[in-house]
C-alpha cells in the first residue's frame, strides 16, 4: 500500500510540471506585458510613471531574459514558497492571496461534502425506484440544476436571500471579520455565509453525481448475484445494502476526479458574482490586467487543488477496493 | 458487516416466486422478428426504432431542429431588428396580448401604454390605457433589415398596430425589445455550440484514433497531455484564454476566438472515448480479416473502425454541447467572451447583471430561459441517442 501511494504521488510529479508549463505559456501569450499597460495608462491620465523602479521590477523578475529563464525560474521559486510578484498590488504574491486559497478550499470541500449527502440518498432511491413518480421528480429537479447556468442562480439566490432573510449574501463573512484572525466569531459568520455559495455550487455536481450513481446503481441490481439473492428470498433492503451498495459506494470515491474540476469552476464563477473572497474574483482581475504571476499562481494553485483530490480519492479507493492493483503502471 | 445467514422468513416474509405453465416455444422470437421486418432491419433503422421509442429524447430532437431552423431566419421572426431603440419605452415590462374583448372573442390585440415618471423613486411607471386597442399584425411590414446581411426587405411575422408598439418580453435600458434581441441572440448561441462540438469532434477522432490504434510512444504522450488539459479546471482555463484575445480584434474576430478555444479544450473526453474503443476493436476478427485481405491502416481506421463507434461518437458529443453553451454564456455575462455589437444570450444577461436589475427590471432575465431549454433539450436527446447507439443491447 505504501508502495502503491508512493509512486502514486511519483507520477503526479510530471502531471503538475506539464500543467506549470501550460499556464505559463497562457499567461505569457498576450502581446506585451503588465508594465507596458500600466505605463500607457499612467500616460493616459497625464501622470509619468516611476520608470525606475519599474526598471528595476522589470530586471528583477527577469523580463530582458528569454522566456525559458523565467520559467524556471518561475518554477523554481514554488519550492521555496516564492510564487512571483503581483505588479498590480505591488506585493508578492503569497501576501496578495492571504486567506483566499484556505477559503477555496474550504468552500470546495464543504461542497463536495455536500454533493455527496445530497446525492447517495437521492441516487438510491431514483435506481431502487426506477420509473417511479419520485425517480421523474428528482431526475428532473437535478436536469434543472444543471440547465440552469450558475450566475443566474446566484443572483437569484441573492435577490431572494435579501428579500427572505434581508440580509445581503455578498462576501463569505460579515465584513468586520475581513484581515481578522481565525476566531469563533468568524468560523460562525463564515457558516452563515457559505450556505448559499455551497447551494449554487452543489447543484450541478449533486445532479450529474446522482445521475451517474442512479445508473451504476441500475447495472449492479441486475446482476446476478442480486437475482440469486432474490432467489435465496433475501429481503430488498438487505440485499440492495450488502452488496450493490458496496460497489457504488467506490464508483462514490472515484467519481471525485469528475466532478472537481466542475465544481471548482462553478466555485470560480459563482464567487466572481456573489464577490467571495476566494480565489475567482481576483483571478478574473489579474487576467484583465495582465497580472501574471498572480493569475498564474492562481491556476497553479487550481490545478493542483484538481490533482491533489484526485490523488486522495484514488489512495481512499486503493484502501477500500481490494481489487485494485497496487502493482502501478497503467492498467490496460 | 458481516451478519450470521438466518432464515429469511424470520422478519420479513419471502418474496412470491411465480413461474408460467404455457409451453416454452424457442423458435417465438424468430417468427416475431420476421413478422415485424426486423430480422432483415438495418443497424440504423433498428436504431432509429430505439431512438422514436424515447419520447422526450425524440422530442427535444424536434425542439433542436425547431430552434435551429429558426436562426436561418431570425430577421423574419423577431419584431423588430436588432438594434432598433424605442426611447419612448426604456425599461418598459412585458407586454400582455388580449384576446377576449367585452366577453367576446377578438382578433389579438395589446393595449397602448402610457408613461409617467415616479419622481419619488425615479421609476418609470407605464400603465396599460384600455381605450387605446392595438391589434396585432402578422406577415406585415416593420422594421427594415437585410435578410442574411444580403437581401433587403421588411417583412415580419409578427408587428405592433400601426403607431403603436409591441414588446412581449419587455425592453432594456436602451429601449431595445428584448424578445427581438433573444431571437437573434440564439443564433450567434446555438452556432458556438455546433462549430466548437465539430471542432472538438474533429480533434477528438484524429487525435484518440492515432494514439488508439498506433500505440507506443505517441500514445503515452496524449494520456499525459490529455490528463493534464482534463485536470485544469475548464472556466478557469477558458477565462484565462479569453482573456489573451486581444482588446482591438473585431467582435467576429473574438467570436471565432471564443469558439476556437472552447473546441480545443473540448477534444479530450472525446479522445479518450475513440481511443478506449479503438483499443477494443481493433483485436475483433473482422479486422483481422481486413488487415490478412491487404487493407492498409487507414482503410482499416475509416472502413472497419469508425463506423463501429460512430453512433457512440456522436451520443457523446451531445452531450458535450450544453456544457460549450453555459460556458460561452458565462464567459460573456463574466465580461470576457464575445463583446457587442455580436448579441448572444450570455450577452443579454449580462443586462441583468446585478440584484438591484433582478428586483426592479425581472424581465431583463427572459434569456435564461432559451439557455435552460436548449440545455434540457441536448441532455435528453444525447441520454436518447446514447441508449439508440448501442442497438443490440
Amino acid at each position: 500500500m505504501v508502495r502503491y501511494i508512493l509512486w502514486r504521488i511519483a507520477a503526479m510529479v510530471p502531471t503538475l510540471f506539464l500543467i506549470s508549463a501550460l499556464v505559463f505559456t497562457i499567461i505569457e501569450l498576450p502581446p506585451g506585458d503588465y508594465f507596458e499597460s500600466y505605463v500607457s495608462e499612467l500616460r493616459a491620465m497625464g501622470e509619468e510613471a516611476d520608470l525606475a523602479e519599474i526598471e528595476l521590477l522589470k530586471a528583477r523578475y527577469g523580463f530582458d531574459q528569454p522566456m525559458v529563464v523565467r520559467y524556471f525560474h518561475w518554477v523554481g521559486g514554488f519550492f521555496v514558497g516564492d510564487f512571483g510578484y503581483s505588479f498590480e498590488y505591488r506585493l508578492p504574491v503569497s501576501e496578495v492571496v492571504g486567506d483566499r486559497l484556505w477559503l477555496t478550499i474550504l468552500l470546495s470541500t464543504v461542497t463536495i461534502i455536500f454533493t455527496w449527502l445530497l446525492a447517495f440518498p437521492i441516487g438510491i432511491y431514483s435506481a431502487t425506484h426506477q420509473y417511479s413518480w419520485g425517480d421523474y421528480g428528482l431526475t428532473f429537479v437535478g436536469l434543472i440544476g444543471i440547465a440552469v447556468p450558475n450566475f443566474m442562480l446566484a443572483l437569484v439566490m441573492m435577490y431572494f436571500a435579501n428579500i427572505w432573510f434581508g440580509t445581503s449574501i455578498g462576501g463569505l463573512m460579515a465584513r468586520e471579520y475581513l484581515d481578522q484572525p481565525v476566531s469563533w466569531d468568524k468560523l460562525m459568520s463564515i457558516a452563515e455565509h457559505m450556505w448559499i455559495p455551497v447551494l449554487i455550487i452543489g447543484t450541478a455536481g449533486t445532479a450529474g453525481m446522482v445521475r451517474r450513481l442512479r445508473a451504476n446503481l441500475l447495472d449492479e441490481l441486475q446482476k446476478q448475484y442480486v437475482v440469486t439473492a432474490r432467489a435465496k428470498g433475501l429481503h430488498p433492503l438487505r440485499i440492495l445494502l450488502k452488496y450493490p451498495l458496496r460497489m457504488a459506494l467506490n464508483f462514490f470515491i472515484s467519481d471525485i476526479g469528475s466532478i472537481l474540476p466542475a465544481i471548482i469552476s462553478g466555485a470560480e464563477v459563482t464567487a466572481i458574482v456573489l464577490s467571495l473572497e476566494t480565489t475567482g474574483p481576483m483571478l478574473i482581475k489579474a487576467l484583465q490586467s495582465q497580472d501574471m504571476y498572480l493569475a498564474g499562481s492562481f491556476l497553479m494553485f487550481l490545478a493542483f487543488l484538481t490533482v491533489l483530490g484526485v490523488l486522495v480519492s484514488d489512495i481512499a479507493l486503493a484502501l477500500l477496493d481490494p481489487r485494485i492493483r497496487l502493482g502501478g503502471g497503467s492498467s490496460k | 458487516m458481516t451478519t450470521p445467514r438466518e432464515p429469511a422468513t424470520q422478519d420479513h416474509p419471502p418474496l412470491e416466486h411465480s413461474a408460467s405453465t404455457a409451453p416454452f416455444d424457442p423458435y417465438a422470437a424468430d417468427r416475431l422478428a420476421t413478422d415485424q421486418g426486423t430480422a432483415q432491419a438495418t443497424p440504423g433503422q433498428i436504431m432509429w426504432w430505439r431512438f422514436r421509442r424515447h419520447r422526450l429524447a425524440f422530442a427535444s430532437g424536434i425542439f433542436l431542429c425547431a430552434i435551429y431552423a429558426s436562426i436561418l431566419i431570425c430577421e423574419v421572426l423577431a419584431p423588430y431588428s436588432l438594434n432598433r431603440r424605442n426611447t419612448d419605452y426604456i425599461y418598459a415590462p412585458p407586454q400582455a396580448v388580449h384576446v377576449i374583448r367585452d366577453g367576446q372573442l377578438v382578433w389579438p390585440y395589446t393595449y397602448g401604454r402610457e408613461m409617467t415618471l415616479d419622481m419619488e423613486n425615479l421609476r418609470r411607471i407605464y400603465r396599460d390605457d384600455t381605450d387605446d386597442v392595438q391589434p396585432l399584425r402578422f406577415f406585415c411590414r416593420g422594421d427594415p433589415y437585410e435578410f442574411w446581411n444580403l437581401i433587403p426587405a421588411d417583412l415580419h411575422l409578427i408587428c405592433p398596430a400601426k403607431g403603436g408598439e409591441l414588446f412581449l418580453l419587455g425592453t432594456d435600458r436602451l429601449g431595445r425589445d428584448v424578445l427581438s434581441r433573444m431571437i437573434y441572440g440564439a443564433r450567434i448561441s446555438l452556432t458556438i455550440g455546433i462549430l466548437g462540438v465539430s471542432m472538438s469532434f474533429a480533434l477528438g477522432i484524429i487525435i484518440g484514433g492515432l494514439a488508439g490504434y498506433h500505440g507506443g510512444t505517441f500514445d503515452l504522450l496524449v494520456q499525459r497531455v490529455i490528463e493534464v488539459l482534463q485536470s485544469i479546471p475548464s472556466i478557469p482555463l477558458w477565462m484565462a484564454l479569453a482573456a489573451i484575445i486581444p482588446v482591438t480584434w473585431s467582435p467576429i474576430l473574438v467570436f471565432i476566438g471564443i469558439t476556437v478555444i472552447l473546441g480545443m479544450l473540448d477534444w479530450t473526453g472525446l479522445a479518450r472515448a475513440v481511443r478506449s474503443k479503438l483499443l477494443a476493436l481493433r483485436e475483433e476478427d473482422y479486422v483481422l480479416a481486413a488487415k490478412l485481405m491487404g487493407a492498409g491502416s487507414g482503410r482499416i481506421i475509416r472502413r472497419h473502425l469508425i463506423p463501429g463507434f460512430m453512433s457512440h461518437l456522436i451520443a457523446s458529443a451531445t452531450l458535450t454541447i450544453p456544457g460549450m453553451i453555459l460556458g460561452e454564456t458565462a464567459l460573456s455575462f463574466l465580461g470576457i467572451g464575445l463583446r457587442p455589437p455580436i448579441t448572444s444570450w450570455g450577452i443579454l444577461l449580462t443586462e441583468a447583471r446585478s440584484v438591484n436589475i433582478i428586483a426592479l427590471y425581472p424581465w431583463l432575465m427572459a434569456p435564461v430561459i432559451p439557455v435552460i431549454l436548449v440545455i434540457l433539450a441536448f441532455n435528453f436527446l444525447g441520454d436518447g441517442l446514447r441508449d439508440a447507439a448501442d442497438p443490440y443491447k
